[in-house]
């Protein structure tokens, strides 16, 4: 657990203030040590028969029994993916044909584009950025074959009363499955317990520690999924292509490392987001989304008046790495959709979020930066 | 100095940059302008890919400034309410006018810089405590006059470092740095226009009508099947006529109506200019300027009277850019009236 200025250890930037963790985190040593044989030594395909092939089978069964285990299902129900973008989709366009898709407004795009790939409809939300159960029950019939509510935003980090919605999809359209996309809770949250009702689950590795490129989806009791990616049939036919084993046994230590740190984590870094926010609000920020109604590593704020993709050129300069929105392809900030769907401006919003490694010293000089970002000419 | 430089990832800006490099603290930024589908010119993600792995291989730090907001409301909006109107915009000019010259400069104060830099074929020279704005070196790729509407608070932190050199030695000088942009092809017509072309475009957002073409006598002597596509000065496009080469005289939408006849009709003894902008300070009337009122068109001798331009001149469609020389410097411009 970080508590000290060598919390990155080989990957520390000595003049850099990291925040930007739901982007993506460092991966913890732990994670790179369990993923280094199977780069090495252990390099085999775990399709295989033989010797080799076999140490990568088991790392992949050791590892799916510590996924599932953390996600509440059995190992049988858990899907590999190259992602969290790969699990959502999965979830959403390998049940697309059992009926109409649901989602609500501020979900990823991940799973927002895929409904709305599927001719599929948006929920609304109130203005923390909840889903609203009344119009989710307006939505909701026999026709619905999936509904997608994510356990916590990634912008600006506001939990979702998945319980609620479960029961509420389970009365008014009790064929529909649901879905969670659990891939910014997962570092702060129980997500086993806090998504016990739903039946499909979305994780990513690298936003808790692990590599990129390498998720999960629980797929509990059987549902039977039309893959996405087809081939050889790993994953039990779900998912189709070489296992990354490395980044499986990187996941699985992630995994391993979070839960058994999660409650301290939670409170620790809690505690340093209360005190960055009280230092940005002292400056002139609001923060979007009150601290009990998010995850802990969210400090989404608003800078009124302020061009935000300018203070976030200013705040890199002075090495404060914090995003908003998310970017195009071009790499050119987006009017963030979630903001919209709560109603909410965007001008002068900032999206700083710790991580795991975070440090006070992050937080120091974040809040020595901001005042120096701010101070802005209006031309010459 | 610590510079911005504008980098749409064309080889004339990543060599502007490259130049830079001895001499100041150069960063490159990318503006997004057009948040539409693009086939052409300066907004495609590709281009700015483009730019960023030239910023990269230079060693400076590149950012993306998503002005596609702005760009919709100062430019795209303007253009199509200007065609509706029957005027014949200039988006390049509006675009440097509000996003390039306005927006990105004061961004680019914004964040501490003390100049902004581009990729275009013209020079800033100074002359004492003022700034002049001079046609580029190589004469064929001179593109002074979408800069002639620059005054002298934007020319005072300008830079324009490819305007020295030919596009020949502009590509020589990104071969040799190993540029990617090195043998791009120069950027043509207006960027967010697709290839379906002005018609398509405009048709999905403002009703096309045809049109009744008139000879000078008032006969109807043939059709078109979008007034609003019609340019004062147009030849091309426009049904032959029987003996002489047919010129769009004058265009009407209200009326719906263009008034076509042979080129020597064209002619007209002056030009009223709106929206005048000038390089140093206003010129006294009587000074003889050339004028230049396309962007490689061939500059006309003409005398600077009370807001407007005297001498045998060809007819300008309205709104088009009327830039002012002396010699190869520009004093100023406007739109015609």
């Amino acid at each position: 657990m970080p508590d000290d200025d060598t919390a990155y250890g080989d990957t520390a930037y000595d003049d850099t203030a990291y925040l930007d963790n739901a982007a993506t985190t460092p991966v913890r040593p732990e994670a790179l040590d369990a993923m280094l044989p199977f780069l090495t030594r252990d390099f085999g395909n775990p399709s295989g028969s033989h010797r080799v092939a076999r140490r990568a089978k088991q790392a992949i069964e050791e590892a799916r029994e510590i996924v599932a285990a953390a996600l509440g299902v059995l190992p049988s129900e858990v899907v590999f993916t190259a992602g969290g973008t790969e699990a959502d989709n999965l979830a959403v366009l390998g049940w697309a044909a059992r009926g109409r898709a649901l989602c609500s407004a501020v979900e990823h795009h991940a799973v927002l584009h895929a409904v709305e790939a599927v001719g599929g409809a948006v929920v609304p939300v109130d203005g923390t950025g909840r889903v609203r159960l009344d119009a989710l029950d307006a939505a909701l019939g026999d026709d619905v074959g999936l509904v997608s509510v994510m356990l916590a935003n990634n912008e600006v980090g506001t939990i979702q009363p998945l319980a609620e919605v479960v029961d509420l999809v389970r009365r008014r359209a009790p064929k529909a499955l649901v879905h969670t996309d659990a891939v910014q809770a997962f570092p702060w949250l129980d997500v086993a317990s806090l998504a016990a009702g739903a039946d499909l689950v979305a994780v990513s590795a690298h936003k808790f520690g692990g590599p990129k490129g390498i998720g999960a989806l629980a797929v509990r009791g059987g549902v039977a999924l039309h893959p996405i990616v087809l081939g050889g049939g790993q994953e039990a036919g779900r998912r189709s292509g070489t296992h990354d084993v490395a980044g499986i046994a990187g996941m699985a230590a992630a995994v391993v490392a979070t839960e058994a740190t999660r409650a301290a984590t939670v409170a620790l870094i809690a505690a340093r987001r209360d005190r960055l926010v009280a230092g940005l609000v002292a400056l002139g920020a609001v923060e979007t989304v009150p601290p009990e109604m998010k995850v802990a590593g969210n400090a989404h704020v608003r800078f009124p008046g302020v061009e935000t993709e300018a203070l976030l050129v200013r705040l890199d300069e002075e090495g404060v790495c914090a995003s908003a929105g998310s970017a195009c392809a071009s790499g050119a900030l987006e009017p963030s959709h979630v903001l919209a769907a709560m109603g909410i401006p965007s001008e002068g919003s900032v999206r700083f979020s710790l991580g795991w490694a975070t440090t006070d010293a992050d937080i120091d000089r974040a809040l020595a930066a901001v005042p120096r970002a701010l101070a802005m000419r209006s031309g010459w | 100095m610590r510079v911005l430089v504008a980098m749409s990832g064309g080889v004339d800006s990543s060599v502007a940059a490259s130049l830079l490099l001895d001499r100041h603290e150069v960063v490159g930024a990318t503006m997004k302008l057009w948040g539409g589908v693009s086939d052409s010119g300066c907004c495609s993600v590709a281009d700015v890919e483009d730019a960023r792995r030239v910023a990269q291989q230079l060693g400076i730090t590149h950012h993306v400034f998503n002005f596609t907001a702005d760009f919709d409301e100062r430019v795209v909006v303007p253009y199509v309410e200007a065609h509706a109107a029957g005027r014949t915009p200039n988006p390049c000019i509006e675009c440097n006018r509000h996003i390039k010259f306005d927006r990105f400069m004061v961004r680019a104060a914004q964040l501490g810089f003390d100049a902004v830099a581009t990729g275009h074929h013209a020079r800033v020279v100074r002359r004492g405590d003022a700034f002049a704005l001079r046609r580029a070196v190589d004469p064929a790729k001179d593109q002074s006059y979408v800069l002639s509407m620059l005054g002298q608070r934007q020319l005072a932190h300008l830079l324009l470092p490819v305007g020295e050199m030919t596009k020949d030695d502009v590509r020589a000088e990104a071969s040799r740095l190993g540029l990617r942009t090195a043998s791009k092809p120069d950027s043509q017509d207006v960027c967010f226009i697709r290839r379906g072309g002005r018609e398509v475009f405009l048709g999905d957002r403002i009703p096309l009508h045809p049109g009744r073409l008139v000879d000078t006598a008032g006969n109807l002597v043939g059709e078109v099947p979008a007034v609003e596509l019609v340019t004062v000065g147009q030849r091309r496009g426009l049904p032959g006529g029987a003996r002489a080469r047919r010129y769009a005289l004058d265009v009407d939408v209200d009326t719906r109506t263009v008034v076509v006849g042979a080129e020597d009709e064209l002619a007209v003894p002056a030009i009223t200019l709106t929206d005048v902008t000038w390089a140093g300070g206003p010129l006294a009337d009587g000074t003889e300027v050339d004028v230049q009122t396309s962007a490689h068109g061939r500059p006309q001798p003409a005398v600077w009277v009370a807001g407007s331009l005297r001498g045998a001149l060809r007819r300008v469609a309205p709104g088009q850019t009327v830039a002012l020389y002396r010699g190869d410097e520009v004093v100023g411009a406007g739109l015609a009236a």
